[in-house]
Parts: structure tokens; C-alpha cells; sequence
């Protein structure tokens, strides 16, 4: 019998997580990526496995999904996963005024009812924690199931795992556009040549919206910028990842305007990351030294000790960003072979493992873990038909969800 | 004397043979005036003075400042690329570790 043939368009961590649940699963596996395995947003963010930032619904429940995952995918990967660098090191997100406390405290409290551990720390349980973190705050919550992994490692481990179970990969080719028979994307045509498939996966990350526009189903999927500071390695000064709660008590917006938040954590290799960022600057990749003094601002903010620590390097990169705040995983309801796998912003890492279950199981047509129907294809924000995608008040529509999450 | 050393002669450097001695956690070590902190300590035969994650050593890698494996503490200045800067007479270096504060060498990160 003839296996159903999967193409799938982007070697980042979501589309080496899709290659390996669909190889396991007995699908014909082919990857193309027009640069290199996890050498774009994959790596060029800080790893996030994170609960902690999001409010009941159904990314939380995607996330808690992906969490529980995460091990029993690491433990199939047997010595690839390594390279992984799983750190299930808890977060803590601390208030540094009264406003961002009394956001957080019913934030957590929402959680907590919809199954999260969030543990509030008073002032010597926090300092027990994180001993250099600043004094000068007003509330404190422990998320235990918070984790990192290294990018690179965890997307290359995962594609590892897919080539093993038979999946091949070509990197270097740059799709140019789609085959299109009796209504169905029959083929890709790309820089080196037509690639056939019954299945064609959009992972193309924050190039998913111009991807997709390429294969005649244009998707809402724009680049927005992140910046992350690197230090030089320190002794143990940051245990968990610490984050300021501020953005919990602001109201989320899709501005395209310059935000940060304090999000710091520490590496295996003893370097602190220092983030986070925001603009929508297209794919304009110019370091900004404005933005980079904003963060290392926020930062110290909480971390006052990190004062005078050298900070060797930075980095930025671009997150898929979708207007109403929700992955958009499923089959193009507009072009019968075109699945799309992306538009996690910030939280593609944590969440690739089980966007990859969830894709599987409805090609497959297995139980999926969580309800799919959030995450379709065929929503106003993705299909670009909403009135206005930059409608400040549009993120407290959908929810009032925290706008500020992973660098 | 390591055969690291270029002769002074040919180095295009056009290093002077005046000598200078840097402590390196404590110990005495010579050098040429000239030479960079890695340079004598390279010199000197010493080739690795950190640790990384996995225990395995780090010394000189790139040489050129751009990847912090060399990092020493000069003179209390912590995070010094040794790679990059210029030993003078008396320097005293202190290699790092990622034990965890308060060790030797660590930064005071105390409130």
C-alpha cells in the first residue's frame, strides 16, 4: 500500500516535531527548509516551555498538553535528546509594583482553577528561591511546571528522531509556489525543482504568512521582533526563569510599538539571558541600541546585582505573530492538501510537541489531547477578513489574555 | 620557555624582551611585556583555566575576543577576556569557577 506523502515546509522546531510524530506515524516524510535545520526563529529565541504566562483557554490548554509531553517525546529520543538541554527549573514571576500585583494574584488564581501549579511566595520563600532578586517587590508566584530547553539542541534532537524513523530532509530550497489540481495543492515548486505530496505542512514560522500567500492561501502570519542580551558566564545567580508580572496587569495589545518586559534566566553554560522585546518591524533585523538599553533596564529592575555584569553578545529574532493571539494548526479550509502549523508568537518551543501530536492525530485520524477547533485555520484574524487586525482593544476582545509572554 | 613562544626576533610584533611576572592564583608566572593575560599564560605552558557545563576545560579559543571562553578575573575585575588584554608587571589573575558565590574568584553578588 502506498503511504500518504507529507511535505513539510520549514525545518524549525515545529516542523522537526511534526516530521517526527508523522514518520512514527507511518506517513512518507519529506522536510525543505530554504536555509538551514533550526537556523531562524529556532534559534534565535530563549527556549520557552512556559505554563506561567497564559490565562485559561485554549493555548493553556495546548501548553499544559505540550508539557506533559515534552519528557515522554525527550525520552523517546534516547541520547539526541541531550543535546536538548531540558531544564525543568520552575518560573517565578514577580511584581515590582502595586498594579502589576494586583494583576497577577487573580491571574494565578484563574490558573490555578483551571489546573496550573501557581504557588504565591512571600518574601522569605522568595528570596529562599532566587537570592538575588530584588527585595523592592510586592507579590511573587512559583510556577513549578514552568521548563527550558536549548532551541537548537531540542529542534535538531527532534529532527534527529524524525530522520530515524525514516523522514528525509533537504535543506537550501526555497519554495516559489504550488501546484494546483482540481482544487487541490498537488505539488510545490521550489529553487531545486517540484516536489509531489498528498500533504503539504505549513511551518514556515514567522514566513508562514508569506509562504502560505505563495501557495495561493495567504494565512495572517506576520514577523514580530525580539531582542535578547547575553552575559558572560556567571556562578549561579539565576535559578529559576524570573519574570516581571507587569504585563499581567496590562492590557494586551497588538501594537506595533516598542514593548519590554523583564524576562531573565539563566543557560546550562552559566550565561544570563536577559529579554524580553517586542516590535513589529517587519523583518527588518537592525539591532537597536535603544531597545537593548530598555531591556537591560527592565532587567536590573529585578535583578539589581546584575549591575556592572559584562553582557558579551545579543541576539534578536522574529516570532510569528497571529492578531487574535492563537496558533493556527490544522487543514486550509481554502485549498484541499494544505495544512498549517504555526503562529505560536513567542511560544513555539513549549507548544511544538504537542502541535505536532494535534496535527498527527487529525491526519491520522487518532483522539487528539485537546479540542482542535480553537486553533482551525478558518478564523477572522487568520484569514485577514477582520476589520482592523491592529485595533488596539482587539487582545482584550479575545480574551484579555497577557500580551507580553516569552522573548 | 614554551615553544608557543615566537622568538623576539621574528616576532612582527616587535616585542621587547623586557620582562614581567603576573600572579596566577597566587603563583608566580613570567612574561614578556607585550604579551597578552592568554598570551603568558599560553606561553607558560598553562592551556586550559575554566570549566565548562560538562566539566570539560576551557582556555584560549578563538583568540579573538569574540567567544568568552577565556575569561580570568585581573586585578578584581572580573570577566576579563584573557585573550584580549595586555599583561603588565604585577597583574594579579585569578581564574573563575561556577562555584557558586562567596568561592575565590567569584563575584560579590550580595545584596
Amino acid at each position: 500500500m502506498d503511504r500518504t506523502r507529507v511535505v513539510i515546509l520549514g525545518a524549525g522546531i515545529v516542523g522537526s516535531a511534526c516530521a517526527r510524530e508523522l514518520s512514527l506515524a507511518g506517513f512518507d516524510v519529506l522536510v525543505v527548509d530554504r536555509g538551514g535545520a533550526a537556523a531562524a526563529t529556532t534559534s534565535h529565541g530563549e527556549g520557552n516551555i512556559l505554563v506561567s504566562d497564559k490565562g485559561p483557554g485554549p493555548e493553556l490548554e495546548l501548553a499544559r498538553w505540550s508539557r506533559r509531553l515534552w519528557p515522554e517525546v525527550l525520552a523517546g529520543l534516547g541520547g539526541a535528546a541531550e543535546q536538548a538541554e531540558w531544564q525543568p527549573k520552575g518560573g517565578i514571576v514577580v511584581a515590582t509594583t502595586e498594579a502589576g500585583a494586583a494583576g497577577l494574584m487573580p491571574f494565578a488564581e484563574a490558573q490555578r482553577a483551571a489546573g496550573v501549579r501557581a504557588e504565591p511566595l512571600d518574601a522569605d520563600a522568595l528570596r529562599a528561591a532566587e537570592p538575588y532578586v530584588t527585595r523592592d517587590h510586592t507579590a511573587a508566584v512559583s510556577y513549578p511546571e514552568d521548563a527550558q530547553v536549548q532551541p537548537a539542541g531540542a529542534a535538531t534532537a527532534l529532527l534527529s528522531g524524525a530522520l530515524a524513523a525514516g523522514a528525509a530532509l533537504r535543506t537550501g530550497r526555497e519554495v516559489l509556489g504550488g501546484v494546483v489540481r482540481g482544487g487541490r495543492l498537488t505539488a510545490v515548486r521550489t529553487t531545486h525543482g517540484t516536489l509531489e505530496a498528498d500533504v503539504f505542512v505549513n511551518a514556515g514560522g514567522p514566513w508562514a504568512g508569506e509562504l502560505a500567500a505563495r501557495l495561493g492561501a495567504p494565512v495572517d502570519i506576520r514577523p514580530r521582533r525580539g531582542e535578547v542580551l547575553v552575559t558572560t558566564p556567571l556562578p549561579p545567580t539565576v535559578f529559576h526563569k524570573v519574570y516581571d508580572a507587569d504585563y499581567v496587569g496590562a492590557v494586551g495589545s497588538g501594537a506595533g510599538d516598542l514593548q519590554t518586559s523583564a524576562v531573565v534566566e539563566a543557560t546550562l553554560a552559566g550565561s544570563v539571558l536577559l529579554g524580553s522585546s517586542r516590535r513589529r518591524v517587519g523583518f527588518d533585523a537592525r539591532t537597536r541600541p535603544e531597545v537593548l538599553s530598555a531591556i537591560a533596564a527592565k532587567a536590573l529592575r529585578l535583578f539589581p546585582s546584575l549591575a556592572g555584569v559584562p553582557v558579551m553578545r545579543a541576539y534578536g529574532g522574529f516570532r510569528p505573530y497571529v492578531p487574535d493571539h492563537l496558533p493556527v494548526i490544522g487543514p486550509d479550509p481554502r485549498l484541499a492538501g494544505l495544512w498549517h502549523a504555526g503562529g505560536h508568537e513567542g511560544a513555539g518551543i513549549g507548544l511544538s510537541v504537542a502541535t505536532a501530536r494535534l496535527v498527527r492525530a487529525l491526519l491520522a485520524g487518532e483522539e487528539p489531547g485537546v479540542d482542535a477547533a480553537p486553533f482551525r485555520v478558518d478564523r477572522p484574524a487568520v484569514l485577514g477578513t477582520e476589520a482592523s487586525a491592529n485595533d488596539p482593544h482587539h487582545a482584550a476582545q479575545a480574551g484579555g489574555r497577557a500580551e507580553e509572554e516569552e522573548a | 620557555m614554551s615553544g608557543r613562544l615566537v622568538p623576539a626576533g621574528s616576532d612582527p610584533v616587535r616585542r621587547t624582551e623586557r620582562p614581567l611576572t603576573v600572579t596566577v592564583d597566587g603563583q608566580a608566572v613570567p612574561g614578556v611585556a607585550g604579551q597578552t593575560i592568554g598570551g603568558v599564560l599560553l606561553a607558560a605552558g598553562r592551556r586550559s583555566w575554566r570549566a565548562g557545563p560538562s566539566g570539560a576545560r576551557r582556555g584560549v579559543f578563538c583568540g579573538i575576543g569574540v567567544c568568552f571562553d577565556c575569561l580570568v578575573t585581573v586585578n578584581g575585575e572580573r570577566d576579563v577576556r584573557a585573550c584580549g588584554r595586555r599583561a603588565h608587571d604585577g597583574d594579579t589573575v585569578v581564574t573563575q569557577s561556577r562555584q557558586a558565590h562567596g568561592a575565590a574568584g567569584a563575584r560579590e553578588e550580595g545584596p
